[in-house]
């Protein structure tokens, strides 16, 4: 099949496809963000209020970090407090006394779920009264399953962050890059320490540096934001903190396609250095050296066909890259599609199809799974990047997949970590050319 | 509300999409928010299931908490309706439709209407039950419909069958090794003679649901699951029902005694007695009677144990110690509240202390008081152990990956007690090693970790101590060095010298 669409050529001027289906798709609830940010900011306590329902979720979905005294818990709704029999803000008193009192974290970040959202419950109305009561900032979130999917529970964890940011006042704003006289820049985007290190060198081998991440590893650094503060996103799901960091903090968006794959990493770096009026040194020489040292995952991967899912908003920077690799894109689902905020990186992914032949991925938005799946069966692709309950079927049905959730989990940022997306996307196609057995469908035939 | 880290059961739709998930060709549509079908994660996982998991969602989003579900429900039920042309629908309500009270059953009868299946409205209410009671019910609520379905239309299956015939009721996905048990009981069924009629919800069809008042009698395996139904069948039907769990020797053989006595008074012409066959089996089928005669289990005489799981399995473990191995059980517990007193009543006697409660660090605490030689319980229990440094079985959901084995595992019936007298035996420190330990002071000079629930003391061990320390037994350490700070602590003493520790033996042993 793969080669059946590489034989026809792109003639006339395409351009990118954008559908919309019903919106019923498989992914994880937003709350599922309180795993990794408790860990990224290490002073945060993380309370979600919300039902049996979210934390039977939590429990499942981390699995063995629950037995780790994780800094995150539930708040459990009971009828009582459904009802209304029970006073909102004194049982959430007593259960952030409890929490200051056995954790003493520098902040405490309330996740409001679907039923906070249904019954109306005031959280934002509240958090500043309870904050002075108990003397530790309360930051409020809604990331409820109503509106918004997986990963974009991290973007209204920052968003809210953001506006807990201290100003950057006219003084302190002299005093960085006094020597450059370049102006501040912030990145946002919870990433891995680590990964934190690289990017920031990354940009500093250029003269930038950079004078804050949101989050930082622990509240008390927030960086300071301010009218000429520029702030550049590493994540394709973090509209809404965008949109927070340009009108409520008047910062200044670098809109660049995001640094996930070495030509991505190299087109945000230059983005800012075109912004920041720096001219980008050596990143050719760098990026072709990454390709280079890819050589060994090239060849699996080239020619092959790939179908997008979607459920964690990665998806269309994962495709440029794997496009970029030699990959045949058909279908990337995605939960939501910013196109001002991904901007960038859908031009980019255009350009790339357009310069390796290939035809146009079809992006759909709020995809049907069971179209998909339709789909699927007839495209007959090499590999589906998919969610946990999608996997196992599929693969009993003769399909590679790959989980999407380890790319929300692995370290995929920067020039280096290129290697660890094509890690995990030939694993499945790795392993495959070893077994003998699973070239057989394993499902019964339906009686 | 209530600060919680973890639950022992889930939510009331988990257990209404396990058993509707279990009959084949039933399709559940979960009435939810986007994200809240980890269900299909966890069964796709854990079962390592084939075929995609039947349950989609209609989903609640802003517009249906703005201008209600409107058509959407009857839409996403009629659709499903022509793509996967199930027997029966299955509307399952979650926390957030029970807040929302839309006439959901209004829906479902619109749908019914417009559809080639049937359509139900799964009755259960997020805050009134958990996973295991909505299983119980929403099993119940399904036989109840096609029982009276079929007897509207006559053609209701009463005539029994000729020879005796059972049903096996609540076997279902994500069970604790369910698939091995049901395995299991029909071994031994078919070896006493008797049909399985009818075994629901798993592998069952509700279409022959109208069934299963042909069969002589009923069997309910778990007491979680299945007694609902158990209990609706013998009212509608006089269909007796056997409850007693076949997990252990002891509780195997009155399970068929009582099969026997069942079937005594069902059928007047014959006499039936399968003394012979319980003697057979449990001398030479089951090792797990000569086992516990065994010179090797008498070193498990008077250890103490812990159980703590579902009433099912921690009742029949608790049993089985203290009854078939000559162990101590110091502490029975479950999570099953709503079961207490039937719990209550069936480990009086057997153990010292019971606890009933579903907050795991309450489990936690009670562990590391009583410091057990070995504990039963769920995965939750096992983290404990780890944490304490002592060993643990788990004996019931909820569970891993880990629990579903490929190879076969039966926890009921007579290779179920070796299954289950392996996991005992495994579970404590082998007894000569033990032996051998207490004799020469133990091999390992690892340094010793506090490993208590509570978190670092501030003590100080001098040297000269902490060598002392490091001289005893391993399996032991942990208890006397905590037994050590805790003397040290309620008499202010910082520094832990061998003197104290001496003292501290001395103030115990008073």
């Amino acid at each position: 099949m793969s080669q059946l669409i590489t034989s026809q050529k792109i003639n006339e001027k395409e351009t990118l496809k954008f559908e919309c289906e019903t919106g019923n798709y498989h992914t994880f609830c937003p709350i599922s963000c309180v795993s990794w940010l408790y860990q990224k900011i290490e002073d945060s306590f993380f309370l979600v209020i919300g039902t049996k329902t979210c934390g039977y979720f939590l429990q499942n979905a981390l699995g063995v970090m629950i037995f780790a005294e994780p800094r995150y818990a539930m708040a459990e709704l009971e009828e009582a407090d459904i009802s209304a029999q029970l006073n909102d803000y004194k049982e959430l008193k007593r259960l952030c006394l409890q929490i200051k009192r056995d954790r003493n974290p520098s902040v405490i970040v309330w996740i409001g779920t679907c039923t906070t959202e249904i019954i109306k419950m005031d959280l934002e109305g509240m958090a500043p009264r309870l904050e002075t009561e108990i003397g530790i900032p309360i930051v409020v979130a809604r990331a409820n399953g109503l509106d918004y999917a997986f990963t974009q529970g991290e973007d209204t964890v920052l968003a809210a962050m953001a506006c807990r940011c201290p100003d950057k006042t006219s003084i302190t704003s002299n005093n960085t890059n006094l020597e450059t006289s370049m102006p501040p820049l912030v990145l946002f985007g919870s990433l891995p320490s680590a990964v934190v290190n690289v990017l920031t060198l990354e940009l500093n081998k250029q003269g930038i540096t950079v004078d804050g991440w949101l989050p930082s590893s622990r509240y008390t650094d927030l960086p300071a934001l301010g009218e000429d503060v520029y702030v550049c996103g590493v994540n394709p799901f973090l509209s809404r903190t965008a949109m927070t960091l340009m009108r409520r903090k008047k910062c200044k968006l670098i809109n660049a396609p995001f640094p996930i794959g070495p030509d991505g990493t190299r087109a945000w770096i230059e983005k800012i250095c075109n912004v920041l009026g720096v001219t980008p040194t050596g990143l050719e020489e760098r990026e072709k050296k990454i390709w280079q040292s890819l050589e060994n995952y090239l060849p699996l991967v080239r020619g092959k066909s790939v179908f997008f899912m979607g459920d964690n908003l990665l998806e269309i920077s994962l495709a440029r890259f794997l496009t970029r690799c030699g990959m045949i894109v058909y279908e990337c689902g995605v939960p939501y599609l910013d196109k001002r905020y991904q901007a960038s990186e859908l031009l980019l992914l255009e350009q790339t199809c357009l310069e390796k032949n290939v035809p146009m991925p079809r992006i759909v938005e709020k995809p049907d799974n069971y179209y998909q799946i339709q789909r699927i069966r007839e495209l007959q692709p090499d590999l589906v990047i998919t969610g946990m309950a999608l996997s196992n079927p599929l693969e009993a049905r003769g399909i590679n997949t790959k989980w999407s959730v380890e790319f929300t989990f692995a370290q995929i940022h920067g020039f280096a970590n290129s290697k660890d997306v094509l890690e995990l996307v030939t694993r499945p196609l790795r392993r495959n050319m070893m077994q003998q057995v699973s070239n057989k469908t394993l499902v019964k035939p339906a009686n | 509300m209530k600060l919680a880290y973890w639950m022992y059961a889930g939510p009331a739709h988990i257990g209404t999409l396990r058993v509707a998930t279990s009959f084949k060709n039933v399709h559940a549509i979960m009435h939810a928010p986007l994200g809240d079908d980890y269900f299909n994660v966890m069964r796709s996982m854990l079962e390592r299931e084939r075929d995609f998991t039947p349950v989609t969602t209609s989903i609640v989003d802003r517009h249906v908490l703005a201008r209600g579900s409107q058509e959407k429900v009857v839409e996403n039920i009629t659709r499903k309706d022509k793509e996967e042309l199930p027997d029966l629908i299955l509307l399952t309500p979650t926390c957030t439709s029970s807040i929302l009270q839309e006439d959901l059953q209004n829906f479902v009868d619109r749908a019914a209407m417009e559809s080639k299946s049937d359509v139900l409205l799964a009755d259960v209410n997020h805050y009134r039950v958990n996973e295991l009671q909505a299983a119980d019910r929403t099993l119940e609520q399904i036989v109840r419909f096609y029982i009276e379905k079929a007897n509207k239309q006559n053609n209701l299956s009463t005539i029994k069958t000729i020879k005796p015939s059972v049903n096996i009721l609540g076997m279902f996905t994500l069970g604790f090794h369910n698939q091995h048990d049901c395995r299991e009981l029909k071994i031994l069924l078919n070896q006493l003679g008797i049909t399985v009629n009818e075994v629901i919800p798993e592998g069952g069809s509700v279409l022959n649901l109208k069934n299963l008042p042909k069969a002589w009698f009923n069997i309910v395996p778990y007491r979680e699951v299945g007694l609902m139904t158990a209990v609706y069948l013998e009212k509608e039907f006089q269909m007796p029902y056997v409850d007693i769990t076949p997990m252990g020797i002891v509780q195997t053989e009155s399970f068929i005694r009582q099969i026997a006595n069942v079937l005594n008074s069902i059928d007047k012409t014959n006499s039936y007695n399968f003394d012979q066959y319980i003697d057979q089996q449990t001398i030479y089928v089951s090792q797990a009677a000569w086992f516990a005669r065994s010179i090797d289990c008498q070193n498990l005489t008077n250890k103490k144990a812990v159980v703590f799981g579902d009433a099912t399995h921690a009742v029949a473990m608790t049993k089985i110690l203290v009854r078939e191995m000559g162990i101590r059980v110091a502490c029975a517990g479950t999570y099953c509240q709503h079961d207490a007193d039937w719990f209550r009543e069936q480990v009086w006697g057997f153990c010292d202390e019971v606890l009933i409660t579903d907050d795991h660090t309450q489990v936690g605490d009670m562990i590391a008081r009583i410091e057990p030689s070995a504990i039963f319980g769920t995965q939750m229990e096992r983290h404990v152990g780890k944490r304490l440094d002592i060993p643990c079985g788990v004996i019931s959901a909820p569970v891993h990956i880990q629990n579903f084995p490929l190879g076969y595992r039966p926890f009921l019936g007579y290779e179920g007690t070796n299954q289950i007298a392996d996991l005992v035996y495994n579970s404590f420190t082998l007894g000569m090693e033990d032996h051998l330990l207490e004799i020469f002071g133990g091999h390992d000079s690892k340094e010793v970790i506090t490993k208590s629930l509570s978190t670092d003391s501030e003590l100080n061990w001098t040297i000269e101590a902490t060598s002392e320390l490091n001289k005893i037994p391993g399996f032991v350490r942990g208890k006397v060095k905590r037994n050590t700070e805790k003397f040290a602590r309620q008499n202010k003493i910082i520094t832990i010298s061998i003197d104290v520790m001496y003292a501290a033996k001395e103030s115990a042993g008073a």
